[in-house]
């Protein structure tokens, strides 16, 4: 049977460009459907009919069978389609790959956007949140190119937010999370990462990113 | 080279009873370290620096951490007995996102039913039962979430059960009234002595809760 592949995203999401990335890297054909995430009244009845309890992208639909969430689509991802594998052969080192996936999304994510819509002393302490995070990984990083080792991983994949987003918001905001002195491997690593020609084509715009950040922050008040 | 197993565990912990059932399930050998959370030990904070947490797995001196890897690390291991995950990819994926759904919306809304008063506990009460229905759904007629076995689902959810009388209580509602099916699902789920020796007693739970609340000066 033909393969049928389809992916709900979104442009500026590192969710669902995590997927693109991964269907690149397997050289797996799909169809992209833009959903419009900011409209709940604009989401497509497809998305809410494969994704009716969060209602949210990424959504792969393979053969007309939604899979959801982007690092669950990526062990499916790499489970369904065998050529370069982005998780390790190895249990323990699965599990690693799966712990700092987990770390990335739950404790370097939200506190950049905590430090960018705060002030004062809840933006001081968000801030030192995500420096910490990002110096943790520099450790885990531990000198080697990715993640992945001399390719990369799913580790990488889920990395992407600080790739491209965290950077984009530090450099549009002042407000510098990941440094040089503090991290060079990771510093390196970020513009490895973005280079890598499964990558580059699945980064947004960077302009276009900047000015729907910068106009999501007014909607709920920046301040200084 | 002979197995070595341990669990940095903590008796009322859903997370920690996760990884205890599929130890079991699995006939695993394994030595467990009951922590003081007040007193963490040198082991504990060594094996997961980051988030120095309970459960923590150490098989062969190395650490796994968090509940579901940790199970599905178990299921990767000890792979010819008692599977876990099923093999289809599609059927995989299912499971997770429920034992995924099961972190983000059980735990965290049920920890509000006992934390909270008024208005956001009511809110929590109706969150929580939409929630446990819609596993139901997902249950369906099957035994168990797994199929005609245990599953990672049922591993996920099962160690809630036990802190079920302890919201009931603290919410002043019934579950079962509301969701039959599911806890028709723990009570077949505890005929299994895998799970009957993991899962703690739920009137134990229940004290632990209201030694937490008078610690936290929750009323």
């Amino acid at each position: 049977m033909a393969e049928e592949v389809k992916l709900f995203g979104t442009w500026g999401s590192p969710f669902s460009r995590r997927v693109e990335i991964a269907l690149e890297l397997k050289g797996v054909p799909f169809e992209y459907i833009e959903e419009n995430v900011s409209d709940h009244k604009l989401k497509s009845p497809l998305l809410l009919k494969y994704n009716p309890i969060h209602k949210k992208v990424p959504v792969l639909l393979h053969n007309g069978k939604p899979i959801l969430e982007s690092l669950i689509i990526l062990e499916y991802i790499d489970e369904t389609w065998k050529q370069n594998p982005i998780l390790p052969q190895d249990p323990h080192e699965r599990a690693l790959a799966r712990f700092w996936a987990k770390f990335i999304d739950d404790k370097v994510n939200p506190p950049v956007w905590r430090a960018l819509l705060g002030s004062g002393d809840e933006r001081e302490k968000a801030m030192e949140e995500v420096k910490e995070g990002l110096e943790t990984l520099e450790r885990v990083l531990n000198g080697k190119k990715f993640f992945g080792g001399e390719t990369i991983g799913m580790l990488d994949i889920a990395a992407n937010f600080i790739a491209f987003w965290l950077r984009v918001v530090q450099e549009f905001s002042g407000l510098e999370f990941l440094t040089p002195d503090k991290c060079p491997a990771l510093t390196k690593w970020c513009d490895e990462f973005v280079s890598c020609d499964v990558v580059k084509e699945h980064l947004p715009p960077r302009e276009k990113l900047i000015a729907f950040t910068k106009n999501w922050l007014s909607g709920n008040g920046w301040t200084d | 080279m002979a197995e070595e197993v341990v669990l940095l565990d903590f008796w009322p912990s859903p997370f920690a009873i996760r990884v205890r059932i599929a130890l079991a399930e699995k006939g695993i050998q394994c030595e467990y370290k009951e922590e003081d959370l007040r007193n963490k030990s040198d082991l504990l904070l060594k094996m997961n620096p980051i988030h120095k947490k309970i459960p923590v797995l150490i098989h062969n001196g190395k650490p796994v951490c968090e509940s579901l890897i940790q199970v599905q690390y178990i299921d990767e291991v000890w792979h010819d007995k008692s599977p876990l995950l099923p093999s289809d990819p599609y059927q995989r994926a299912i499971a997770r996102f429920w034992a995924h759904f099961v972190d983000k919306k059980i735990y965290e809304i049920g920890t509000k039913i006992w934390t909270t008063k008024g208005e956001e506990q009511a809110a929590a009460k109706k969150e929580f039962i939409e929630s446990l229905k819609l596993l139901e759904g997902e249950l369906g007629d099957k035994p168990y979430f797994g199929g005609d076995n245990l599953g990672y689902v049922d591993v996920a959810l099962l160690p809630f059960y036990s802190w079920f009388y302890a919201y009931e209580k603290c919410g002043n509602f019934t579950i079962e009234e509301e969701c039959p099916k599911l806890i028709a699902w723990a009570k077949r789920c505890l005929q299994k002595e895998s799970v009957a020796k993991s899962l703690p007693d739920q009137k134990k739970v229940y004290g632990f809760v209201l030694q937490l609340k008078k610690a936290f000066g929750i009323e």
